[in-house]
């Protein structure tokens, strides 16, 4: 036992005695995660969200188009410039513009004319960013709600639907329509030409018809607790923490193949002492550590940006300690399998970033494509973050970190079993 | 006391070891010399427990060594030819970890640090890092480290190489002290002076093979015998071993 703690001593002394290499292991994880952190920190925080930068250009003017333009101009979600065609287009192309929205000519009537009747519907050209796909589809969708609102207003309440109507009832005859479906029409429009009339020829008030039928309560679920807010800060030391525990893991295996080429191995070798107790030592001190780190960032971030563990507190413990546990062992596992340091570290930190990118500690699982998430189950990383996601952020109760838990240990036995089986012993 | 006998050790086709054998006796230095590739570094490890032999048997006083954690290697010191230091750490933290290996600790400890660092005239730097140690005090704490356990044999692979004459000399006494002091010393090298200073034995090996195993005097006479009376002890080695250039 005296042999064991003198050698996970020694590699806390070594760690420690480092400054370099102990700012590296604290500073940079914080560093990154707080960056992060203040990209995805959602909507949760006190500060505003970011708006999609949008460009509208009313080549229109009718009633609708104007309409339109005032329901995209009040939604909280959209940053709108009303900017000539070419400087929309040149906006879009710099970046600076995520979708620029161009009502043609005529939009408002022919709009109006599809509504209420079987007119050509028109088109409104969306100029886009290809690299912000995903801006294009929420533009698309609140566009679609903020035009369905100013033509269902304006055919009942307004000027221009008073003259769609009234020029509909004059040309249906020549419609072409079935008789009985043009007396349903007929109808159905002058009711229509009532309404409006009684709403007054100024528009009157608004008659609440032809909304949007339902309105929307954002709640967010992220814990028991009402009263928490999500915290994007609490994922991005969770994913950082991992990937630099990952990082820290590479170094211990660094370390052992260093001794390896200094000749210190062959004194641990000449002891007596078993194979199983030197690779423990390691494993013991890596497993310290690397939990250390992780502790180190994560009170960071609950002192600085008021990260909280909502979920459970132990399992919160047993997740960090099954992560730690399982980063040394692949650090291990890195010493087991390298011949050389310097090729060695290449390898793993390749390994690495692809182990923490498709673990989701850059960014949150759920954003891959559903294969993706599949396929992912079988990296360790992302049993680790989305178990300290699920002790922090979404608040969940201990029986939510059993499985991450296991996962991990799970990961650890493979990767100790396979450095017992391809370690090196024979020192020559 | 150490004995080896008709030890083999292959890695892949190549024999490194071959059918070596030899004694090491209380208070005696045996020097094992040979050209790069020899074998002797591979003999020295299997000795230490670093390599398992593929035949063969290395026993101390009748008992042979057996798993990792036999108890019959605390009797075993280990010098390797690296500087198997911690440059971070003082000659003091290096010294207590290395202790503890063989089980040493407290007070025992600490005596065991003040005799080996005492003994290589090191004490005064106990606290210093070794990274700020010269070459030759490396060197000297290397051979500290492996008598801290006070075992009974010393393992001595190559420990002067890249040391000022100073250091090799002081080296040389404290070997002297060992020998003694009733240590059994194996100690490989290139250096035919030192296995002419040091060696109450050599033995001389080559392509896993030992060539000959002879006093000094022994080797001197057939030297003598093959050259004249002016013949060196380099002159036989090179005749055992060959002039082609090694690896």
């Amino acid at each position: 036992m005296a042999a064991f703690v003198a050698l996970v001593r020694k590699d806390l002394q070594l760690f420690f005695g480092d400054r370099r290499a102990v700012i590296l292991s604290f500073a940079i994880p914080i560093a990154i995660a707080s960056f992060f952190g203040s990209i995805f920190r959602g909507s949760g925080g006190d500060s505003e969200p970011a708006k999609i930068p949008v460009a509208v250009v009313d080549q229109d003017g009718s009633a609708i188009s104007t309409a339109i333009v005032a329901g995209i101009q009040n939604d909280k979600n959209l940053a709108v410039s009303m900017p000539s065609l070419a400087e929309a287009r040149s906006s879009v192309q710099r970046g600076r513009t995520a979708v620029a929205a161009i009502i043609p000519p005529g939009f408002g009537a022919a709009a109006g004319r599809a509504f209420i009747a079987r007119g050509e519907r028109p088109q409104m050209e969306m100029l886009f960013d290809p690299s912000r796909a995903a801006e294009l589809g929420m533009v698309r969708g609140m566009l679609t709600g903020h035009v369905m609102e100013a033509v269902g207003r304006e055919v009942f309440n307004g000027s221009q639907g008073r003259d769609l109507v009234d020029e509909t009832l004059r040309t249906l005859d020549a419609s072409g329509m079935p008789a009985a479906q043009q007396e349903t029409l007929r109808n159905l429009l002058q009711a229509v030409q009532r309404l409006n009339q009684q709403a007054g020829p100024s528009g009157g008030a608004p008659a609440n018809v032809m909304t949007v039928p339902y309105t929307v309560k954002e709640s967010a679920v992220v814990s028991g607790n009402s009263n928490v807010k999500y915290n994007g800060y609490a994922h991005s030391f969770a994913g950082m923490g991992i990937q630099f525990l990952l990082f820290t893991a590479i170094e211990l295996g660094m370390g052992i193949l260093l001794e390896r080429e200094r000749g210190l191995w062959k004194r641990f070798r000449s002891a007596p002492l078993s194979r199983v107790m030197l690779l423990a030592a390691r494993g013991m001190s890596g497993t310290i550590l690397t939990l250390l780190m992780l502790v180190v960032s994560f009170a960071f971030a609950m002192v600085v940006f008021r990260v909280r563990i909502d979920g459970s507190v132990l399992g919160f413990a047993l997740v960090a300690i099954s992560c730690s546990i399982m980063a040394a062992t692949f650090g291990l596992l890195v010493s087991a399998l390298g011949k050389t340091p310097a090729a060695t570290r290449r390898v793993a930190t390749f390994a690495v970033l692809i182990m923490v990118m498709l673990g989701g500690a850059w960014v949150p699982s759920f954003i891959f494509p559903a294969w993706l998430q599949r396929i992912t189950v079988v990296i360790p990383a992302r049993w680790a973050v989305d178990g300290l996601d699920a002790m922090t952020w979404r608040g969940l109760p201990l029986d939510a970190a059993i499985m991450p838990t296991i996962v991990l240990l799970g990961f650890a036995a493979l990767f100790a079993a396979l450095t017992l089986s391809r370690f090196r012993w024979e020192e020559t | 006391m150490l004995a080896i006998s008709s030890l083999h050790k292959s890695f892949g086709p190549v024999a490194a070891v071959n059918g070596v054998s030899f004694n090491v006796d209380r208070g005696q230095l045996v020097g094992l010399l040979g050209p790069n590739g020899a074998g002797k570094t591979t003999t020295v490890s299997m000795i230490a427990g670093l390599v398992s032999p593929d035949r063969g048997a290395v026993t101390i006083d009748g008992v042979r060594l057996s798993s990792d954690t036999d108890p019959v290697k605390r009797r075993i010191g280990l010098v390797p030819q690296d500087l198997a230091l911690y440059d971070e750490l003082s000659a003091g933290a290096n010294l207590r970890l290395f202790g503890a290996l063989y089980g040493l600790s407290g007070a025992g400890l600490e005596k065991a640090i003040m005799t080996s660092l005492t003994l290589v005239g090191l004490f005064d730097r106990v606290r210093d890092k070794v990274k700020t140690y010269s070459g030759g005090m490396k060197r000297r704490l290397n051979l500290a480290a492996g008598l801290l356990h006070d075992p009974d044999i010393l393992l001595l692979d190559e420990p002067t190489v890249g040391v000022d004459p100073q250091s090799r000399n002081a080296i040389f006494d404290n070997l002297e002290q060992l020998k003694a002091r009733g240590k059994a010393l194996l100690y490989t090298t290139h250096y035919m002076e030192e296995a002419e200073r040091l060696a109450d034995r050599i033995v001389v090996m080559d392509h896993g093979r030992v060539l000959a195993d002879d006093t000094l005097a022994g080797l001197r006479a057939r030297a003598s015998a093959a050259h004249g009376a002016s013949a060196s002890l380099e002159t036989l080695f090179l005749d055992l071993t060959g002039r082609s250039l090694r690896d």
